[in-house]
């Protein structure tokens, strides 16, 4: 459907986008997930025709884009500033593309009706633009995108303008509306939650570069690097010693967790030896009273945050340079845990994920 | 906190309006005084200078001459300051700042100046002085001002407007007619009406540039020799004041409105 081929933006030196090569698959829901300047605005501007790769080219259904302006391209966005049209009302604005396409008048009140209705917006059509609220003026510029029945609708950091509560119920309505429309979505966010939760698949960036494509959970278990790990929650390290390796999987010894067996990830490079393991802080369960595990380290609570539907715990291992991050439901009184108790933590060997530096 | 003024604040103020203000007003008292000389006491109300104007040949056709000059440059000014402004606050280019700087420029020489190097170059260029040469030397005249109401104008609103225009289909015609123009229309107005009263005001570079066709304040500067039509003049300065005083208030109150519709745009909390 959108086949990214090596697609570079380099301003001077600086290159913003940096051999960029991504397909993105009919009616998917995608998202470009990174921390601010990595590229992935530029990336959904270029997609859309507003800016020019200086290399590589961007296929639509097969057609290069590249030298197609964004008014020919079978695309349409929603801005991050939405860019309702102030001078015109919410029906105008939704019919401002249609317009170009000479439909009957009954046809064109049809469309633009119908997507307005798909937003849940009927009844405002003769709303001015300065009489909406943040959510309504997402709506709209929805509503304007869709009446256009784009091959690729573009969502530049759509939410991120709306409050907390605002924002998840958007998350879950615009999962619906993609799902029922059935268009392909491509969606930059740089918040790892709206990502996860929306995504088909999500493709992370760093510096330029797409660092890992994958789907939400498997993105999440099997990051391909430290810097992705840390940028999709939170995520413990600890250094192991490599200590057997085969084609599938690596054997690893650390102080605290002893010996233990990891899938191999197919990027995985032994360096001298040693190497990053990563768990979760959500995969490491607090062992009550006598409570036995299989697999258990020992330490100390150093620290508490309290947050409530969850505490956090900071535990300090015997032999670890860091203290391990722990994430515990509150319904067994996680929150009652004083500081500077002796705890036992249970983990699944499955969660330790080997990562490249 | 508020601290209380001094008390010998006020007075100056009073005084300072007075001297600023007064002999304006003096204006329209004298115009409508029963007496060729403008003295006092006032010696009865009278419209009769008003009705000797609307006789006088040579003053109708110089309010033509001012109006024509006036209309003209504050299209041509507005025109080319809608390119500049947009230019300005569009694009990034090389020698954008003292590109503006320039175009600033007339604002602060010396006005003598100006009028003289125009004359200069008009004559080298073998130009008749006529209203022609006049327009031209108001619209550089103008194109400051016109330039300042119309860069607020196009920075008060987002490039995305236009690019979400562009992204539902629109060519870069279409979408200056159908976004960027009704935006910054007040501005637009604001710039024709700016232009349209400096220009009718305006004398020494008309007095330079002008051939055989006086505008309005050149024939008023040469009606002052005679002491005899004195009150006409009087009467005519008052209809201009008013008129200035009109059309400078409407374009404020819609540059005003221009500013407050696009920042109602910027705001995504409202």
């Amino acid at each position: 459907m959108i086949e990214l081929r090596n697609v570079t933006r380099s301003y001077g030196a600086f290159k913003a986008l940096d051999a960029a090569q991504l397909t993105i698959q009919e009616g998917e829901f995608f998202s470009l997930l990174g921390p601010s300047g990595c590229g992935k605005t530029t990336l959904l501007r270029m997609i859309a025709g507003f800016d020019t790769p200086t290399e590589g080219s961007i296929l639509i259904d097969g057609q290069d884009m590249v030298g197609t302006p964004a008014n020919r391209r079978p695309t349409n966005m929603v801005f991050q500033s939405y860019a309702i049209f102030p001078h015109l009302n919410v029906e105008q604005n939704v019919a401002y593309g249609l317009k170009r396409l000479k439909l009957s008048q009954t046809e064109e009140k049809r469309r633009v009706d119908e997507a307005l209705a798909m937003v849940e917006l009927r009844g405002l059509g003769k709303r001015a633009a300065h009489e909406l609220s943040g959510g309504q003026r997402q709506r709209v510029a929805l509503a304007r995108a869709l009446v256009m029945r784009p091959k690729v609708l573009l969502l530049d950091e759509p939410l991120s303008a709306l409050d907390k509560k605002l924002r998840e119920q958007m998350q879950v309505e615009l999962r619906h509306l993609q799902k029922s429309v059935g268009i392909t979505f491509v969606l930059v966010t740089h918040d790892q939650y709206e990502a996860l939760a929306m995504s088909d698949r999500i493709a992370v960036m760093f510096g330029g570069k797409i660092a890992q494509v994958d789907t939400p959970q498997h993105i999440y278990q099997h990051p391909v690097n430290r810097q992705v790990a840390d940028f999709l929650g939170g995520m413990n390290f600890i250094r192991a010693k490599i200590v057997g390796e085969d084609e599938r999987a690596i054997l690893v010894e650390t102080t605290g967790f002893g010996r233990v067996k990891t899938d191999k990830p197919g990027h995985f490079r032994s360096n001298g030896g040693s190497a990053t393991l990563g768990i979760r802080p959500e995969r490491l369960r607090v062992l009550w009273d006598d409570e036995q595990s299989r697999h258990e380290v020992a330490g100390t609570v150093v620290d508490r945050h309290y947050f409530g539907e969850v505490t956090h715990l900071v535990v300090e291992i015997p032999g670890f340079e860091a203290p391990l991050s722990v994430i515990e439901t509150n319904n067994f009184g996680a929150d009652d845990i004083p500081v500077g108790a002796p705890i036992r933590l249970a983990y699944d060997p499955d969660a330790l994920v080997a990562l490249a530096d | 906190m508020t601290r209380r003024p001094a008390s010998w604040l006020p007075i100056y103020a009073a005084l300072y309006v007075a001297f600023l203000y007064a002999p304006v007003l003096l204006l329209p008292l004298f115009s409508v005084n029963n007496s060729a000389t403008p003295t006092l006491p006032l010696a009865g109300f009278t419209w009769k200078w008003y009705q000797q104007l609307a006789g006088n040949r040579e003053l109708v056709s110089a309010a033509w001459n001012s109006l024509a000059v006036g209309l003209a440059t504050a299209v041509l000014a507005t025109l080319l300051g809608i390119c500049g402004a947009r230019a300005v606050t569009r694009y990034r280019f090389r020698g954008k700042r003292p590109m503006s700087g320039l175009i600033m420029a007339p604002l602060v020489l010396p006005e003598i100046i100006v009028a003289i190097s125009l004359l200069l170059v008009m004559l080298a260029f073998g130009l008749n002085l006529s209203l022609v040469t006049v327009t031209l030397g108001h619209v550089l005249i103008c194109l400051p001002y016109s330039m300042v109401v119309l860069m607020s104008g196009f920075d008060g609103f987002g490039l995305s407007l236009e690019e979400a225009s562009a992204d539902l289909g629109e060519t870069a015609f279409g979408t200056f007619r159908r976004v960027t123009l009704p935006m910054v229309a007040p501005a637009i107005l604001s710039s024709l009406l700016v232009s349209f009263t400096i220009s009718f005001d305006e004398f020494i570079v008309a007095f330079f540039l002008s051939g055989t066709d006086p505008t309005l304040p050149i024939y008023i500067w040469g009606q002052l020799r005679f002491a005899s039509r004195l009150p006409a003049v009087l009467a005519l300065g008052t209809i201009m004041l008013i008129g200035s005083f009109i059309l400078v208030t409407i374009a404020e109150i819609l540059r005003r409105r221009a500013v407050r519709r696009t920042q109602t745009d910027g705001c995504l909390f409202v």
